[in-house]
């Protein structure tokens, strides 16, 4: 978990800095629409999966993320649509509304000791019960036909956060780099290794004086703000809205399967996670038109099995190996024998 | 009483019976093999897609189809057991969950291939029955029957069988029935075939009351998990208690509001179970 560190302590930022700089210059090479359209796409599913593995790789598995997606599109949508007020203040007021459940799911639980499954059945009910909501309340949101936020006069584009590639892949871009800065500062922080020590034993880390509602708290809401400031930029991108891709169990479960097959244990695996997801989504659309529009389920559900089975440490968990080979690790079973790098969690206690 | 709100509870009941069978299902796999199994829902899908099949592309009469889907999904259970469960026995268990959400995927996809998005509905239905003021759906109400006679034939066999005896013996306690002379691995591949049996036989119960189409098991899954957990994990009697709880809040809550908000209200109602009684309604 802490591997992030080893790669370089001080040369880490400047790296991270100048890479964003020169992300920054894309726009600046005119590539085609489409192409710019794939990599916008992948950014901000990066910066969801960012989210989710910032506390999915502290066995705070949430199979609800996709909710946050949804109440931070939709209240932007809602209040641009209805108030006329413009996304620049209704994402933050998105992300902020989705913190708030974000809480009152958090709170209880953790207060409550609620882990494992039933964490992760508790984010699941709670990612139904948006998306059953948005459905449910078709006379604002427009129901599972989705809704369009208005469209802005020209003079006024700006200022209704309407417009071009380049302008949403620099917006994708500040919010992927925010959500690696808040990566980065977790686990430079005391947090990153108290939740470390969470995952590893509850009790026995609450008997050391560690706040655990508290610290899970607190990892739970910078994830959950990133999440919905993804919802919120991923909608107001395409400037379309629908409850089954922004809520419910499909996204979340997509969210964690990027998370996952690029390694939620690195803060870029979760990009390498979108690079491969939003990849073989398009190359199968490509190739395979709408003819064969199985193909992208089956192809993930094979790929997530395969990464469970022989790389449960994703992508960038090849990357690691260096580190790991430090480790001194009896026995063949190195990756079955690692807790701090498994998906730690005890077994459900409640059964 | 409201002849209304009569109907909507013998609804609810009807419908408790056909959340039974999948609740225990995935309780018996859960109890014995100590792993969720998130695509347990699809199971049911291809089950659904199975009997579809038979019965109006190839022919058969409806209760041979019924008869080929039990096996049939019953060794999709083995296969998932096999392939995927078993390698994965030692793991942390969110890899196995999430193993097994792939698997949810694998089986949508391929349907999808196979079948396309189009809804089909087998065609069957039985004339509804007149209980007093009330009208019963003919279907549901067999549907039921047969989701308790399922349900009494898998208290049998657990009852009453020597295999039964040591899968519920396994369920207790893992570490000493090995020791006993009773193989794990065994157990588990029976828990799973019986898992995967019970599938089939809700997915034929639910052919002839619900239109199909690949993603209609995200229609019913996540609720028949938020049941199993409310029943308690394992608990099995407790989860069949829970499939008519819930069965019951969904329909009063589809009289007095509708029935997307009934969800709503099922699912808070979970929630707060979890929060306040985390070993499931019933824990002693």
């Amino acid at each position: 978990m802490t591997e992030g560190r080893n790669i370089s302590a001080m040369g880490g930022t400047a790296l991270g800095a100048a890479a964003v700089l020169a992300l920054a210059a894309v726009p600046l090479l005119s590539l085609p629409d489409y192409f710019m359209h794939v990599l916008i796409t992948m950014l901000l599913t990066a910066v969801a999966g960012t989210g989710w593995a910032l506390m999915g790789r502290f066995g705070l598995v949430s199979f609800g993320h996709g909710a946050f997606l949804g109440i931070g599109a939709y209240t932007m949508a809602l209040l641009w649509n209805l108030y006329g007020i413009t996304p620049w203040i209704g994402i933050p007021l998105g992300v902020a509304a989705a913190m708030a459940v974000g809480v009152m799911l958090g709170y209880p639980s953790f207060r409550l000791r609620v882990v494992g499954h039933y964490f992760a059945l508790v984010t699941l009910a709670a990612g139904e019960i948006v998306r059953i909501l948005i459905v449910a309340l078709r006379g604002v949101t427009g129901g599972s036909l989705g809704m369009t936020p208005q469209q802005a006069p020209p003079e006024a584009a700006f200022a209704a956060m309407q417009f071009g590639k380049a302008g949403f892949w620099w917006l994708a871009l500040a919010a992927w780099a925010g959500g690696l800065l808040a990566w980065r500062l977790l686990d430079r922080s005391m947090s990153s290794r108290a939740l470390a020590a969470i995952a590893e034993d509850e009790d026995a880390a609450a008997s050391i004086g560690i706040r655990v509602t508290r610290e899970k708290l607190k990892v739970m809401m910078i994830s959950v703000a990133l999440a919905a400031l993804a919802g919120a930029l991923t909608a107001q991108y395409r400037m379309y809205l629908n409850p089954e891709s922004l809520a419910g169990l499909a996204p979340s479960l997509q969210i964690v399967f990027g998370a996952i097959a690029g390694g939620m244990f690195s803060p870029i695996g979760p990009t390498i996670g979108a690079l491969i997801t939003i990849g073989l989504d398009e190359s199968l659309r490509v190739f395979f038109g709408t003819q064969f529009i199985g193909a992208a389920p089956l192809v993930y559900g094979l790929l997530l099995v395969m990464f469970m089975l022989f790389l449960p440490r994703g992508i960038a968990g090849l990357l690691e190996r260096r580190p790991a080979a430090r480790v001194p690790q009896p026995g063949p079973h190195r990756e079955a024998a690692a807790p701090p790098g498994s998906l730690g969690e005890k077994p459900a206690t409640g059964a | 009483m409201d002849p209304f709100l009569l109907e909507a509870l013998l609804n609810g009941v009807l419908l408790g019976g056909v959340f039974a069978l999948p609740v225990l299902g995935l309780n018996l796999v859960f109890g014995v093999v100590d792993v969720i199994w998130l695509c347990y829902a699809e199971l049911v899908m291809v089950g659904m897609y199975t009997v579809w099949f038979l019965h109006t592309q190839a022919g058969w009469p409806l209760g041979l189809a019924f008869a080929v889907c039990l096996p049939a999904i019953a060794v999709l259970g083995l296969l998932l057991h096999l392939l995927v469960v078993r390698p994965l026995l030692g793991r942390p268990p969110i890899n196995q969950v999430l193993a097994t959400g792939g698997v949810l995927f694998v089986l949508q996809g391929s349907a999808t291939l196979v079948f396309s998005t189009d809804f089909r509905s087998l065609g069957v239905e039985m004339p509804p029955m007149e209980m007093g003021e009330v009208f019963v759906s003919g279907t549901k109400l067999a549907a039921f029957v047969a989701a308790l006679l399922g349900a009494a034939a898998l208290w049998a066999f657990l009852k009453f069988t020597y295999v039964g005896t040591a899968i519920r013996a396994i369920a207790r306690d893992r570490e000493v029935m090995p020791l006993m002379g009773v193989d794990p691995r065994r157990i588990y591949l029976i828990a799973s075939a019986v898992g995967g049996a019970l599938a089939g036989l809700a997915a034929c119960l639910l052919v002839v009351q619900l239109d199909m189409h690949p993603f209609v098991g995200l229609s019913f899954g996540p609720i028949t998990f938020m049941i199993c957990v409310m029943g308690g994990l394992g608990n099995m009697l407790g989860g069949f208690l829970a499939a008519f709880l819930m069965g019951l809040i969904v329909s009063t809550g589809g009289f007095w509001w509708n029935t997307e908000m009934s969800y709503v209200v099922a699912f808070l109602f979970f929630i707060l179970v979890i929060f306040l009684r985390p070993r499931g309604l019933f824990a002693r």
